[in-house]
């Protein structure tokens, strides 16, 4: 499980990340995340990328698919601490265009709230 | 071109085989002159067309095999990836970009391994199966033939 450490911070779920996001664990990955953003009183969503070594479209997926959920909500969504090789494949998804990117969770929450 | 190298992974079509699939692809390919950057991305491309296979070309069904062969050229790495699966009825449309079957995707798998590759050839027959053939050269050699 890809799922090192999940909080939540006033009204906002930090998510921490760590390994490979593909295929192998997208499933349950959206799976966990899918039920937390419902059980719990959130209402935006950080995720930091910094212990996440690999990233292709799947795991891509699964943060774009959570996205549509809290922007959809009226919330924000925000990456955190991508590796190199990781930004890369988020530059060119284009997913930083819609999601706010940030050195830190704690960074990225003083935007957010 | 002769070929410097070649070896071929015959897998089952099982997400838990992708990490291995880009991992020993990437530790294949080193044997050429390939940037860490080119390495990272040759996993992601290989993740990708393996993973189209698994997903699209055998919908899921993890008791069929997916063949990775990869021949490695005085500067250049071709990498071939090949199922037996439904195949892709319109090319064209499956490599424009975000364009996806399903919600959940992001649809940029063709859009990675374009990007990340300096070759990229689709071949599939409905109902027999899909090759994706994709040729990356090290961006060293891209670079010392730019400086001469």
């Amino acid at each position: 499980m890809p799922v090192l450490k999940m909080e939540t911070r006033g009204d906002t779920l930090v998510v921490v990340l760590e390994g490979e996001l593909d295929l192998r664990v997208a499933d349950e990955l959206r799976k966990k995340l899918e039920e937390s953003l419902s059980d719990l009183p959130v209402r935006h969503l950080v995720v930091d990328l910094s212990r996440v070594c690999f990233v292709d479209s799947s795991g891509l997926g699964v943060l774009l698919g959570r996205y549509r959920r809290v922007a959809a909500a009226g919330g924000k969504v925000a990456l955190t601490g991508a590796q190199p090789q990781v930004r890369r494949v988020l530059e060119l998804s284009g997913l930083f265009r819609i999601m706010g990117e940030y050195p830190t969770p704690d960074k990225a929450l003083e935007h957010i709230c | 071109m002769r070929a410097k190298n070649n070896m071929t992974l015959d897998i089952l079509s099982l997400p838990e085989n992708l990490s291995f699939a880009r991992v020993t692809v990437a530790a294949f390919a080193s044997q050429l002159d390939f940037t860490i950057n080119d390495l990272e991305e040759l996993k992601v491309v290989v993740s990708e067309a393996v993973g189209n296979a698994i997903i699209h070309g055998y919908e899921g069904s993890g008791g069929k095999r997916v063949r990775i062969g990869v021949t490695l050229y005085p500067g250049a790495a071709e990498i071939v990836v090949e199922d037996t699966g439904r195949g892709i009825a319109d090319i064209e449309q499956a490599m424009m970009p975000a364009f996806s079957t399903d919600p959940e995707r992001m649809g940029l798998g063709f859009t990675f391994m374009k990007s990340f590759t300096d070759d990229l050839r689709v071949e599939s027959r409905p109902g027999l199966g899909t090759r994706v053939t994709m040729v990356k050269k090290p961006s060293l050699v891209m670079h010392s033939k730019v400086a001469q």
